[in-house]
């Protein structure tokens, strides 16, 4: 039997990518340049049994889907840059009280209303730094309209295992792009459910990590009561001062993510066996990234891309390794140097790291990375 | 016979962290008296709250419970009334949570009538921050941040409530203990978005800016205002200046949103 194949925009691919991962529950508020998602979901959730609410702000939207996934359901949200930053207080509530759901962001410009049709790369520090106090964070940020589709199901599968918020961050070109689509058999890709509970109500403690670092999470009305809230807390779920229980909690949320880095991280290698210049590149500016690096080889520059997938946790592992070996990395990205914080961080001084800053609005094209390439010597 | 409060008590969470004279403990013991009275069930019942003194109270109850962020509660609620209709979802919060930095959520939490009770326990003040005017604090009061008295108007709850669509809205205070429970009791048997707001008293940090000299003068305080509806209907204009009503003040029938979702679903399916 063939596949199914659809021409899809970004968007669209993100509302059927949820669907397929399970998603039974979507709240929103209305936002350029992400709102096709919530309108298939208001479509497409109700035929199924789902449930899709449109909440009076972008923070009651992150409440509400908060609120669903206590009580069970595989919740998402889509926003942009102006309503991330509104919903920043509710994500660090879902970090710190470990409740998946999936908040996908279309990078346009910004600060404030920006340019809402504009594309951006400039959300990339706010998927991590976003809401106040320590706290983990995944961030996927796909490059074309059927990584999309599959990111989500991935960002799914990621906030269930880690019982954590995880954003999906496609930039606005990536969100209103259209491209096939070729849609995977039920069971072709893995879903991932939350751990539940094996022992009785009585005994159930909502953060017991008698069983690793990541608590067995049971859901409202399924038979089990226990206490949920923002405060730090103990494993039984209640506020705590205790200075050893705070650390310990606070450092086992982080360490969540930090220790798992290798299941998190994907990312992809083009032509980087000899590669003197690497461009590291995410979204669709590691479209023009790849454009430009065909171009350099057939130059005769041993030139390579290092696309990002995953932008938090950070490719810290895979940067560092480069560095060692490279002559310069060229960081093209839509925003003043977001990225390239991160790469100079991991080269550590080994190798230089020249970015390519564009935050008016216009991809950045191939001839600007090939001219960069040029530059290192 | 006594009634059994530890029931609904979890085990080991008391002493609570109000005041001494704070009136909370008097509405907790009166949403108690009224789950038992409709003989809840605690695996089914989610008490959802935000920030501040009162929204501490679900801590203390046996339940599934939802202790949320500064405002914010009736939107968590819609989530989990939403996820899971069959659940009676009960919301608990003061006056600045609720109207101030909540009162987007709280209005259009009534505008949808959504099948929740609301319970706004109204001390006219911020009480956890030390106590700064609230949306509810009258004209010309003194609060830490009106130290020569408040120039806003304040918030009728009640009227807020009617005007935003809730379809059942009651008053008490925590002076008229035996009527909570009644009030709570009715509130979650009607069905649709329900509102009972409880006058109570912060001596702590509003009274004793105001000049009540004693917790019993701001409980005879409640007293003296509280005017029951009926009572009102036989009184003058005049005899109600500065009166209170308290009671069932609104009630109608009106679609609930879950079910009217439920209807959602039946027309995408069928449409499939």
């Amino acid at each position: 039997m063939s596949k199914k194949v659809a021409f899809l925009q970004g968007n669209e691919a993100a509302a059927q990518g949820a669907l397929y991962a399970g998603c039974n529950f979507f709240g929103g508020y209305p936002i350029t340049p992400s709102t096709e998602v919530a309108e298939v979901m208001s479509i497409e959730l109700p035929k199924i049994g789902g449930k899709f609410i449109q909440m009076e702000d972008e923070i009651g939207a992150m409440a509400v889907v908060l609120g669903a996934s206590l009580a069970g359901a595989k919740a998402l949200t889509s926003t942009s840059g102006p309503g991330l930053s509104l919903k920043q207080e509710l994500i660090g509530y879902g970090c710190i009280a470990e409740i998946p759901c999936v908040v996908y962001n279309v990078m346009r410009g910004g600060p404030s209303t920006g340019m809402p049709t504009g594309p951006s790369q400039s959300d990339v520090m706010s998927a991590k730094w976003g809401t106040h106090g320590d706290h983990p964070a995944i961030c996927l940020t796909p490059a074309s309209v059927q990584e999309t589709y599959e990111e989500v199901i991935r960002a799914f599968n990621l906030s269930e295992k880690y019982r954590t918020p995880v954003f999906v961050m496609p930039d606005e070109i990536v969100a209103h792009m259209r491209e096939r689509v070729v849609f995977p058999e039920k069971g072709e890709i893995e879903v991932l459910e939350r751990i539940s509970p094996t022992v009785t109500p009585d005994a159930y403690k909502p953060y017991d990590t008698s069983c690793g670092d990541v608590p067995p999470l049971a859901a409202f009305g399924s038979g089990y009561k226990f206490h949920v809230t923002g405060l730090n807390k103990a494993q039984d779920g209640f506020p705590t001062t205790k200075a050893e229980l705070v650390q310990a909690e606070e450092e086992r949320q982080v360490r969540k993510v930090d220790a798992n880095v290798d299941d998190i991280v994907h990312f992809e290698e083009y032509l980087l066996d000899d590669a003197d210049v690497v461009v590291v590149a995410y979204g669709s500016t590691s479209r023009s990234a790849r454009f430009a690096v065909n171009i350099a080889r057939e130059q005769g520059i041993k030139a390579g891309l290092f696309r990002i997938k995953t932008f938090w946790p950070f490719p810290d592992k895979q940067i560092k390794a480069l560095a060692g070996k490279v002559k310069g990395f060229i960081v093209p990205e839509m925003n003043l140097g977001m990225c390239s914080l991160e790469v100079e961080r991991n080269a550590q001084g080994k190798a230089p790291v020249l970015g390519i800053f564009r935050v008016d609005g216009e991809p950045i094209n191939p001839d600007q990375i090939l001219a960069k390439i040029k530059e290192v010597k | 016979m006594a009634f059994d409060y530890d029931k609904w008590i979890r085990p080991g969470k008391l002493p609570h962290i109000w005041c001494p004279g704070c009136g909370h403990g008097i509405v907790m013991k009166g949403l108690i008296r009224a789950f038992e009275t409709l003989q809840l069930k605690k695996e089914n019942t989610a008490l959802v709250s935000g920030i501040g003194c009162a929204s501490r109270l679900p801590g203390y109850i046996d339940c599934c419970t939802l202790h949320t962020a500064h405002g914010r509660a009736a939107a968590f609620a819609t989530g989990v009334k939403m996820a899971k209709p069959e659940m009676d979802v009960i919301l608990v919060g003061g006056d600045g949570d609720g109207t101030a930095i909540g009162g987007n959520h709280f209005i259009h939490a009534c505008r949808r009538n959504i099948n929740m009770t609301y319970i706004i326990i109204n001390n006219y003040i911020y009480g956890m921050t030390g106590g700064q005017f609230s949306p509810c604090t009258p004209t010309g009061h003194k609060a830490s941040t009106t130290p020569y008295g408040n120039p806003d108007p304040g918030f009728d709850i009640a009227k807020l409530a009617i005007g935003a669509g809730a379809t059942f809205v009651a008053r008490g205070t925590a002076y008229h203990a035996n009527q909570i429970d009644k009030l709570i009791v009715e509130a979650i048997q009607h069905k649709g978005f329900s509102v009972v707001e409880i006058l109570d008293d912060c001596p702590t940090t509003y009274g004793r800016r105001n000049k009540y000299k004693s917790v019993i003068e701001m409980m005879n305080r409640l007293k003296e205002v509280a005017v029951p509806v009926k009572a009102a209907e036989k009184m003058s204009a005049e005899q109600l200046e500065g009166k209170v009503l308290t009671g069932i003040l609104y009630k109608e029938v009106k679609p609930d949103y879950t079910s009217e979702y439920a209807k959602v679903i039946e027309r995408a399916q069928a449409a499939k």
